[in-house]
C-alpha cells in the first residue's frame, strides 16, 4: 500500500476531518481537525499499520490563524512509509487531546511540547514541564519568546 | 647551641606552609562531575593515553572526598542549584576550574536556559577555554592550579585554626 | 510487624553512572524498585529556539554538540535535511558521500567504544574502560587530521564536506580498521566469559519487542528486542544501499541481548568501513551549486563570483524554498531526525530534532520496576543515553 493509498482511506473514513493534503519533496502531509485527532491517529495504526510515532511537536506561525500547528511525524515498520499528520491549534484555545493512549511514545513528547510551546493535552496522564524547571514562567519556542529569556537586555552587536 | 652539626643527606628543611601546599597540589581530587561535552574530554584525560594520576589527581564520586570541581560542560539555570548543594558539600581548601567555553562564559549557547558562566555564582580559580578544550588543555589548568596552591600562604596556620588562609 | 512502606531516594543529577546530569528517583521496597522516574532537562541549552535565529549553516555547529559522542552523525542528519529541503540531494559528488559514509561508520565505533567503557564501568570492569578510550583515542587522531578537532568536529557542510581527506589518511584509516577486531575480541575476552558480567546482566532491563515499539525505542536497543529494523538498510540515506552489511537483531530482550547486537555491530561497520575505503575515488567533494556551497579559497580571493558568492553566503545565507521536510538517520543510539520547516527566509522557522535518547529514556521505567535497584545501573548503560541529545 503507497502512501497515497493511506491517505485515500483516510480521507473516506474521516471525510471532513481532512483539511488539506499536500506533498513536498515526497514527503506527504496531512492536515485534520484537532477534535478528531485521537480517532485518526487510531485508526492510523491500528487499520493503516503506523505503529511508530516518530516524533511529535508544536510550531508556532505567529500572525496566522490559527498560530499554532502540532505536528506528528509516523512511521510504518512493516512497509517503511512514512507520513506527517498536522493538526492546527488556535490561541485562543491551545488544548489538543493526548495521543498517548494511542502510542505510549507521546507520552514525553506532548510534555515537552507542553513545556516548551504551551500546548495543553486534554487528558494526558502526566502533564508536567520536562525540560524546564517546574517553577519556569512563559514558554520558551513560542516566536514571542525572546531566545535570551526576557530577563535579560538583547544582545546589541559588537557595534557601538 | 643551635644545629651543632650537619642534618646530612636525609633531611631537608622548610617551612610548614609549603609542605601543606605541597601535599595538597600533589593530591588534587577532582569530583567526577560531567555536565556535556567537556566531560568526555575530561573523561579522556583520565584514561590511558594522557592519564592524569601521574598528577596525583585521582577522581573521587563524592564531593565530601573532593578537593576541586572541574565544572564540565553547559550549566544551565535549573543545574545552578545542584551544583552550588555539591559545591557546599566539599570540604575546605576547596577550588573550582571551570572547563571550556560554556563554563567560563556560557558558550554558543546564548539563550534562555543558559547561565552565561559558573563564575556567576562560584569563585573560579582557573578557566579552561575551548570549545572542548583538548586534554592538554585541561591537564594545562590543572597545572596552573597546582602553581597557585603552591603559592598559598598561612596555609598551615589556617589547617590549625589560627588565621586565614591568604590565596596564592 | 510489617512494613509496607516504600523508601524514596534520589540518584543524580550528580552522580558517577548516570551519565550525565540525569535524576532518577526511585521507589524502593526492600531492594525492589516499585517505580522509576527520570527528572531530565539539567543541561537544556535551548538549542531548538537558538536555530531559529541562526542561518542554516550556522546551526551545524549546534547539531555537534547534541550527542557528542556521535557527532559525524548529527551532522549527516542535518546536512541531509537541509539538502533535502533545497533538492539538492542528487548533486552530492560521489566521493563526498562515500566518505560521508567512512566517517558515519567510524562516528559509530567512536560512540560505541564509550558505551562500552562507560557501561563497563558502571558495572565494575575497569579494564575494559582504559582499553577503550585507547581505541577511541585513534578515531580522535583521524578526526582531527580531517576538521582540525577531536570531539566536535563540525566536518560536514550543506552540499559536502569542509575539505577533503589528508593524504596519507586513508592508509591511517585502513590500519585501524584491520587492528579494530583483535580490540573488539580483547574486550570480549575480558567482559563475555566473565561471570560476574554475566550475573550482572543476563535477564536485566527486559523489555518486549511490542512495549518496546510503543515507547518509539530505536536503534541497538530495539535491535536487541528482536525488531528487524535499521534505517540504513530499510531507508537508505548518503548512499548506504550499496554497501553490503548485515543488520544485526537479537532475540534475548535483555541487557546481555543488546551487549552481544552492539558487539556485533562494531564487526559490521569496520566491514561498511573497508567497502567505504575501496569505494573512495579522486573527485569533487561539494556539490557545484554556488549559491549554497561556500566558494573555495582561492577562488573568493581570486575571483569577483567567488567574493560575492562568498559575502552572499556569510552574510545573508541561502533561501530554500518555503516547505517542511523530515530525515531520520540511523545514529548508533537510535534514529536521530531532524525536522525543518522554512518560510524562504535563510534561517529554520523551525527545527524540531528527533531525539533517540530521550525517547530510548522513556522507556527506563518499564525496564526497571521490578527489579533490583543495583540494576539501575546496568540499565542506564544498556540504553546508550547521551545528556546534551536528551535535553537538547
Amino acid at each position: 500500500m503507497s502512501v497515497q493509498a493511506a491517505v485515500d482511506k483516510l480521507k473516506a473514513k474521516f471525510g471532513d476531518t481532512v483539511l488539506e493534503t499536500s506533498e513536498f519533496r515526497g514527503e506527504t502531509t496531512v492536515v485534520v481537525k484537532k477534535e478528531e485527532i485521537v480517532a485518526v491517529c487510531a485508526f492510523l495504526k491500528g487499520d493503516l499499520g503506523f505503529n511508530f510515532l516518530t516524533d511529535l511537536c508544536g510550531v508556532d506561525y505567529m500572525g496566522q490563524a490559527p498560530r499554532f500547528m502540532v505536528v506528528y511525524q509516523l512511521y510504518n515498520i512493516g512497509t517503511h512509509m512514512r507520513l506527517r499528520i498536522k493538526a492546527p491549534v488556535e490561541e485562543s484555545d491551545t488544548t489538543i487531546d493526548t495521543v498517548s493512549g494511542v502510542w505510549a511514545t507521546a507520552n514525553w513528547l506532548e510534555r515537552e511540547c507542553w513545556d516548551l510551546m504551551g500546548i495543553t493535552f486534554n487528558n494526558h496522564p502526566d502533564l508536567r514541564r520536562i525540560l524546564l524547571p517546574e517553577d519556569w514562567e512563559g514558554h520558551p519556542l513560542r516566536k514571542d519568546y525572546p531566545v535570551q529569556g526576557p530577563d535579560r537586555e538583547p544582545y546589541q552587536g559588537r557595534v557601538q | 647551641m643551635g644545629v651543632e652539626e650537619s642534618l646530612g643527606n636525609n633531611f631537608i628543611t622548610t617551612s610548614l606552609d609549603t609542605i601543606v601546599n605541597w601535599s595538597r597540589a600533589g593530591s588534587l581530587w577532582p569530583l567526577t562531575f560531567g555536565l556535556a561535552c567537556c566531560a568526555i574530554e575530561m573523561m579522556a584525560t583520565g584514561a590511558a593515553r594522557f592519564d592524569l594520576d601521574r598528577f596525583g589527581v585521582l577522581f573521587r564520586a563524592s564531593p565530601r572526598q573532593a578537593d576541586v570541581i572541574i565544572v564540565a560542560g553547559t550549566v544551565t539555570k535549573k543545574m545552578v542549584p545542584v551544583i552550588k548543594t555539591v559545591y557546599e558539600q566539599m570540604p575546605e581548601p576547596r577550588y573550582v576550574i571551570a572547563m571550556g567555553a560554556c563554563a567560563c562564559s556560557g558558550g554558543i549557547f546564548d539563550t534562555y536556559s543558559t547561565v552565561q558562566g559558573v563564575d556567576e555564582f562560584l569563585p573560579v580559580d582557573v578557566y579552561i577555554p575551548g570549545c572542548p578544550p583538548r586534554p592538554e588543555g585541561l591537564l594545562y589548568g590543572i597545572m596552573k592550579l597546582q602553581e597557585q596552591i603552591k603559592r598559598e600562604r598561612n596555609s598551615f596556620g589556617a589547617a590549625i585554626g589560627v588565621g586565614e588562609r591568604i590565596a596564592g | 510487624m510489617a512494613n509496607s512502606e516504600t523508601m524514596t531516594i534520589n540518584m543524580g543529577p550528580q552522580h558517577p553512572s548516570t551519565h550525565g546530569v540525569l535524576q532518577l528517583v526511585l521507589e524502593l521496597d526492600g531492594e525492589i524498585i516499585r517505580k522509576a522516574t527520570p527528572h531530565i532537562g539539567f543541561l537544556h541549552r535551548g538549542v531548538e529556539k537558538l536555530s531559529e535565529h541562526r542561518t542554516y549553516h550556522q546551526v551545524l555547529p549546534l547539531t555537534d554538540r547534541l550527542d557528542y559522542l556521535a557527532p559525524m552523525h548529527n551532522n549527516l542528519g542535518y546536512v541531509l535535511a537541509v539538502e533535502k529541503l533545497l533538492g539538492i540531494t542528487d548533486e552530492i559528488p560521489e566521493r563526498a558521500q562515500v566518505i560521508r559514509v567512512l566517517f558515519a561508520e567510524l562516528t559509530r565505533l567512536k560512540s560505541h567504544l564509550v558505551w562500552l567503557a562507560c557501561h563497563a564501568l558502571d558495572i565494575g570492569a575497569m579494564t575494559v574502560f582504559i582499553y577503550a578510550f585507547r581505541e577511541r583515542e585513534h578515531i580522535m587522531n583521524i578526526y582531527e587530521k580531517v576538521s582540525g578537532a577531536r570531539m566536535t568536529t563540525n566536518y560536514f557542510r550543506v552540499g559536502g564536506l569542509s575539505a577533503d581527506l589528508p593524504d596519507g589518511l586513508e592508509q591511517e584509516i585502513r590500519e585501524f580498521v584491520n587492528s579494530m577486531p583483535g580490540h573488539i575480541a580483547t574486550y570480549e575476552g575480558l567482559l563475555t566469559g566473565n561471570k560476574i558480567w554475566q550475573k550482572r546482566i543476563q535477564g536485566v532491563g527486559v523489555i518486549s519487542a511490542e512495549d518496546a515499539i510503543d515507547l518509539g525505542v530505536t536503534g541497538p536497543s530495539l535491535r536487541g528486542s528482536g525488531v528487524d529494523w535499521d534505517l540504513r538498510r530499510d531507508q537508505p540515506y548518503s548512499g548506504y544501499e550499496n554497501y553490503d552489511f548485515n543488520v544485526i537483531v537479537e532475540d534475548g530482550c535483555d541487557t546481555w541481548a543488546r551487549y552481544v547486537a552492539r558487539l556485533k555491530e562494531m564487526h559490521e561497520s569496520c566491514k561498511i568501513i573497508h567497502q567505504a575505503l575501496d569505494k573512495l575515488k579522486p573527485g569533487p567533494v561539494l556539490a557545484d551549486a554556488p549559491k549554497i556551497v561556500l566558494p573555495a579559497k582561492k577562488d573568493t580571493v581570486n575571483t569577483i563570483e567567488g567574493l560575492i558568492h562568498h559575502f552572499k553566503i556569510i552574510s545573508e545565507g541561502f533561501k530554500p524554498e518555503v516547505g517542511e521536510v523530515y530525515v531520520g538517520v540511523e545514529n548508533p543510539k537510535g534514529e536521530v531526525g531532524f525536522y525543518l520547516v522554512s518560510d524562504g527566509s535563510p534561517r529554520p522557522y523551525r527545527m524540531k530534532i528527533r531525539p533517540a535518547s530521550f525517547i530510548n529514556l522513556q522507556a527506563l521505567p518499564k525496564m526497571c520496576e521490578g527489579s533490583m535497584i543495583a540494576d539501575v545501573v546496568a540499565v542506564i548503560g544498556t540504553l546508550d543515553i547521551v545528556l546534551g541529545e536528551i535535553d537538547r
